[in-house]
């Protein structure tokens, strides 16, 4: 199938909204009404065709040639098709994304995956803060769908997590899975201080480890369950790094005891 | 009646009425195909016949680790009842009371449909708090803290209204052993069909029925196919019958009962009359209660 191609032209003066450029809104237009959409977030109007030389294909499968970590809301609102991006993104990357595919070969920004209900997300390089997390304001974090990050995230992935499934092939940053409502955040290698913070509900895997866990989390003793074994055959179909990790037994932490206290963090060699 | 004679053996020109029923199913996997098996059969024991059971269960097939969700041993098996309410009952006491109790056992759904009875979802209080409840791909599960670990049970399994329940063979034989030796070539046969069940021991009941009784019973033994009674009553046996066998059949589908009727008498003509079954007919209410009618002159061809 061929895609509609956006290739970059330049580097865009101010950060720009993109989320126009979802297949569900570029459905029946041509690329010369495609080129004339606006993108900007100031005063100044930047189009479509001001930032990318666009040619025309099914608009069900977008691909953006070049990025920016000017480039923010990349896929928002995406309900079906599948948009690649050959470049960095900037923030909010998939926010409040329905379903389809996004995939970032590139950094993502802040709030990547933010208020996400569904779909997948696969970014190749790293993301920044606040993966799958809340705006200010909102109650919830991602309620559904899969995120895949190849590389590191920053400080408070999974930030209010309330269902859907993070996997981290990297490291994370300061208190992952914080505040999680439920949901399930994987990370592969070494997670920052305090992970699980505040910890309602919800699975944390730290394949890696951790700098430092709360002393509000509880040891229950290093066990081979078999929920792993359906995460792991679940997971295998978008990391098989991940999902090889989770086929050890783990150390089992129940927590966050400062809060509700359901929850559990999985920790390797802990 | 009039009959067929195939390879010696010969066939009543009848057929088998059968009725509709609601089934559901559930894969079963332990640590090892014992324990899976144990559960299995555990959870099916006593689940004969409706009539005084409240359900009919049975074990439809193994199942590699390759071919079961945890990838570990696993074992179908098929309940069938005459009422959504009853077959919800009946699944949930069966899981709750053997699988959950079996060593290293996980439940899981074995049938995919819109329509769904409660099984994690209805066993999860039993962790009293405790249980977890995890989605993926889709799928709904509970985590029960047990003694041995986690009892992990997926939270829905699915129903159908087009399960078939009663396609059925006789089978008559010279002595007691041949007779045997034909049912359990059959029931041999019939268990490597899929989506079926034979809920009478090893897939055999010699106690075949009739409605009523000359007691306050809803059913009572059928007088024309006991041998014993051959002189005494209007039997349906010719001298040459010295035993009766029946094999019941349970489907999820009727295609699933015909296939089943199909291998069953095709494994008892391949046996033959000496080493087997000298006729075979099968059991119907004259055709006006059940509405599949599996014909054997049709299941022969």
């Amino acid at each position: 199938m061929k895609p509609l191609v956006l290739t970059l032209r330049t580097d865009p003066d101010e950060r720009l909204d993109l989320s126009v450029l979802v297949p569900h809104r570029l459905s029946g237009r041509t690329a010369d009404e495609i080129a004339r959409l606006e993108l900007q977030t100031g005063r100044q109007r930047v189009t479509v065709g001001d930032i990318f030389r666009v040619r025309g294909g099914d608009s069900r499968y977008v691909r953006i040639e070049g990025g920016t970590d000017r480039f923010d809301q990349v896929g928002q609102d995406m309900t079906d098709g599948e948009i690649v991006v050959e470049g960095e993104v900037g923030s909010q990357a998939g926010r409040s994304m329905a379903g389809g595919r996004l995939v970032i070969n590139g950094d993502a920004g802040r709030w990547a995956a933010s208020g996400m209900r569904g779909g997948h997300i696969e970014i190749t390089g790293s993301a920044g803060d606040r993966l799958g997390g809340p705006l200010a304001g909102e109650v919830t974090g991602m309620r559904g769908g899969v995120v895949v990050v190849r590389g590191d995230v920053g400080d408070r992935a999974g930030d209010r997590l309330r269902r859907g499934t993070i996997i981290v092939e990297g490291r994370a940053g300061a208190h992952a899975g914080s505040c999680m409502i439920a949901g399930t955040l994987i990370v592969r290698r070494a997670a920052g201080p305090l992970p699980g913070y505040l910890l309602r509900r919800g699975t944390v895997v730290l394949a890696g480890g951790c700098v430092e866990l709360s002393p509000t989390f509880l040891d229950c003793g290093v066990h081979d369950l078999i929920v792993m074994r359906l995460m792991a055959a679940f997971v295998k179909d978008y990391s098989a790094v991940a999902a090889a990790a989770l086929r050890s037994p783990l150390r089992r932490l129940a927590g966050d005891m400062a809060v509700l206290g359901k929850g559990e963090v999985f920790c390797a060699g802990a | 009646m009039r009959e067929m004679i195939v390879k010696g053996i010969r066939i009543d020109d009848t057929f088998a009425e059968a009725f509709n029923m609601r089934a559901t199913a559930v894969v079963i996997t332990a640590d090892s195909a014992r324990w899976a098996r144990q559960a299995a059969v555990t959870m099916t024991g006593f689940a004969t016949s409706v009539i005084g059971c409240g359900c009919e269960a049975g074990i439809d097939s193994e199942l590699s680790p390759r071919d079961t969700p945890d990838r570990r041993p696993g074992i179908r098996v098929l309940l069938f009842a005459v009422s959504t309410s009853e077959l919800q009952k009946q699944l949930q006491n069966r899981v709750g009371q053997c699988v959950l109790t079996t060593p290293g056992s996980a439940c899981y759904a074995g049938l995919r449909g819109e329509e769904t009875l409660k099984l994690g979802s209805a066993l999860r209080f039993f962790g009293d708090g405790w249980q977890i409840s995890k989605r993926f791909a889709g799928k709904h599960y509970w985590r029960v803290p047990v003694m041995d670990g986690e009892f992990v049970c997926e939270a829905v399994t699915g129903l159908t209204k087009n399960a078939v329940g009663g396609g059925n063979l006789l089978i008559m034989g010279g002595s007691p052993r041949t007779t045997l030796a034909a049912a359990e070539a059959a029931a041999h046969a019939i268990n490597a069909v899929p989506d079926v069940i034979m809920p009478f021991p090893g897939g055999i009941v010699r106690s075949g029925s009739k409605v009523g009784s000359k007691y306050k019973a809803s059913a009572s033994t059928n007088e024309a196919y006991c041998p014993t009674l051959r002189g005494a009553v209007k039997s349906a046996l010719g001298p040459e019958i010295g035993s009766v066998l029946e094999i019941v059949i349970d489907g999820l589908t009727s295609s699933a009962v015909a296939a089943a009727m199909r291998a069953g008498l095709a494994a008892m003509i391949k046996l033959g009359p000496k080493r087997g079954a000298l006729r075979i007919a099968a059991g119907n209410y004259g055709g006006k209660l059940g509405p599949h009618h599996f014909h054997l002159k049709d299941l022969l061809r």
